[in-house]
This record gives C-alpha cells, structure tokens and sequence, in this order.
C-alpha cells in the first residue's frame, strides 16, 4: 500500500445557477475526507456553495500532444461563431 | 460566596464567571491546535486543524468581550485573554493536555468536540439575547468540528494496529479529564436559575451515547464511565500544563505591554 493519499481533484461551485469550476487538489484516502478536505482548504473565504471531488486518477485527459489534431482545425471555422451571421434589423436584442 | 452579594451582583458575577470557562476553553484549546501548524501529519490535516483554532478563538473573542461588559471593570477581551495568571483561568483541565501524538489531539478534541456541541445547542436557548446569539453562530462551527473529530477517531481506531492502539490509549489516558465538563456548582447554579444556561450534569448521559457509538465504530474500549475524574480547572486549579501554555501565549503582551500590530 502507497504511503501517500491519492489525489483528488476539486470543483467548487461559487454560486446558485454558475457551474462548478476546477479550483485545485487535495490528497485524501477517500471520498469523505477529500471532501472535509476540500471544504478546509478550498473553501475558508467563502467561496462555494457545493463542492465536487473527483479522483484524480478517474479523469481522463487529453495529450497535449494531440492539441494540433484536435483544436487546430477549428481555427479557421469562424463560421461556428454566432457573431460570424449577421443579423436582421428588427431583432433588438439576442 | 454569591449569597451575601445583592441578587444583580451575584447573577452578573455568575455570568462573568460562567463566560470565562467557556471563552478559556475555547481559547487554550485553540493555543494548543495552534502549535501544530506547520507540522501536522498532512498538509490538509494542517490547515483543518488550524482552521478549527481559529474558529474556536473566534468564539474566545465574543465570550471574552461579553465577559468583560459584565464584569464592568474595563477590561478588553485581549486583557483578559493576555493578562490573567493561570489561576484566573476557568478552561477544563482537557484542554491543556498536550498535544502529544495526533491519536492524544484527535480524541482530546472528540470529547471536547462531543460536548461543546450540545452545550451550544442549550445556550442557544438562554434567556440572554447576546449569550443565545453567540452560541447560535458558535454551534455550526462546532457541528463541523465534532463531525470531523468523531470521523477521524474512526479511522485511526479502525485503523492499523499501531493507529488502534495509540487510539486507545489516548482514549484511556484523557478519559480522567471528561468528568469536569458535567459539574455543577453555585456559578452553574445562578446561571441556570435566571434560564441563562442549561444544566450541564443533564448532558452527560447524551455525551456518553454518543462516545460509546463512535468508539464502537472504531473498534475502542470505552473505559469505565464511573471511573475517578480530575476537578479542578473550573475553578481555577490547573494542571502544570497551563503555566507553559500562557508562558508563550501571553510573553509578547508581557514583554511589551500594549504592544499593537
């Protein structure tokens, strides 16, 4: 057994409405107290009104290698963009 | 000694004395947490712990200012808290145990902890406004602190045989000093008297339920609930343990009298 407590990632949501956002990590040797944890030292200034943990080993995520193949050809797509179609007179706000 | 006093005296004397063992409680245990910043076990376990001293000295604050409204001598929160001897002191004789290993802060802290919170619950009802509000805020702070405490008994009584056994005899050795937390004397007596404060002996069956589960969990002993129980600190008498805690707590206004910063 590591001698280390895994990692955990923490999302914490500001507020009512917004979504939760990664704010950092903390080592815990479960759920529960990565929780007790992330509430000790993310959240001492009042920042959240939910907190999310995730173990770090369960995200997946992407090479930094693969960026060219999977952002790259959206740069020149700025038809994506709403702002790309203009808009008709009448429409006061959207 | 409260008897010869016209009734007002008496109940504010009371009230002042009944404040000051709740706010040295609350103030040595926070001095005590305090010195493991910087060194506890894990960098989180370093900033719980702090961040329960610093909620506790929160609750100092407003004990000790109230506390010194009604002794009406003039003295701040901060001269209370700085320039009192040891034998003005009125903080359980739990508190000042050291800290030893984190088994001996951990349990010190589930018996304060189980304690402190249906003692806030009770003066969240007294017929004092500022002493039911102070504990109305102090007693989510607290729910926090007995959840953490009472969770991480679990987990090292439950735990490795090495954490098991340093579990319980933290259990063991800082029993003798629980009894203190359900006395009751003519300070008690007055206070509870004007329904400013609840009945301490009337908690101590609720707190042993509690312990016992907890411990039951995490596979400890209980030791003997009728077993012989340490007095003292209530009234003043300390275990040597106090002088070396005030010794450093108190030496910069000491040293510097009103220094400011």
């Amino acid at each position: 057994m590591s001698k280390e407590w895994p990692l955990w990632e923490v999302f914490i949501r500001s507020q009512h409405g917004l979504a939760h956002k990664h704010v950092g990590s903390v080592h815990a040797p479960d759920a529960e107290m990565a929780l007790n944890n992330a509430r000790d030292v993310c959240t001492r200034r009042n920042e959240g009104v939910s907190i999310w943990v995730v173990k770090a080993a369960d995200i997946t995520a992407s090479s930094p290698g693969d960026k060219g193949p999977l952002f790259e050809p959206a740069n020149s797509k700025v038809y994506r963009h709403p702002t790309f179609f203009p808009m008709p007179e009448e429409v006061k706000n959207l | 000694m409260l008897i010869a006093m016209a009734p007002e005296t008496g109940v504010a004397t009371a009230r002042f004395e009944s404040l000051l063992r709740l706010s040295d409680s609350t103030l040595i245990l926070a001095q005590r947490l305090a010195e493991w910043c910087g060194k506890a076990p894990a960098l989180e376990e370093d900033i719980a712990l702090s961040n329960v001293a610093l909620d506790l000295i929160g609750q100092t604050r407003l004990w000790l200012a109230y506390a010194g409204e009604t002794e009406g001598a003039g003295r701040t929160e901060d001269q209370l808290a700085y320039l009192r001897d040891a034998h003005d002191f009125r903080n359980l004789l739990l508190v000042e145990q050291p800290n030893g290993n984190y088994a001996d802060t951990i349990v010190r802290q589930f018996y304060f902890d189980a304690w402190h919170y249906p003692l806030l619950q009770t003066l969240a009802r007294s017929t004092d406004q500022r002493i039911a509000g102070i504990a109305a805020k102090a007693v989510k702070e607290v729910a926090y602190h007995l959840r953490r405490s009472g969770d991480l008994v679990v987990r090292m009584g439950d735990g490795t045989a090495d954490s098991h056994a340093k579990t319980q005899a933290a259990a063991d050795k800082l029993w003798m000093y629980t009894g203190e937390m359900f006395e009751r004397d003519g300070v008690d007596d007055a206070m509870i008297a004007q329904g400013m404060a609840g009945d301490a002996g009337a908690l101590r069956e609720p707190w042993l339920a509690h312990v016992r589960e907890v411990f039951a969990e995490a596979t400890l002993t209980l030791p003997a609930p009728e077993a012989w129980m340490q007095t003292g600190g209530r009234r003043g008498r300390h275990t040597e343990n106090l002088g070396y805690i005030l010794a450093e707590m108190q030496f910069l206004q000491r040293a510097y009298p009103g220094a400011q910063w």
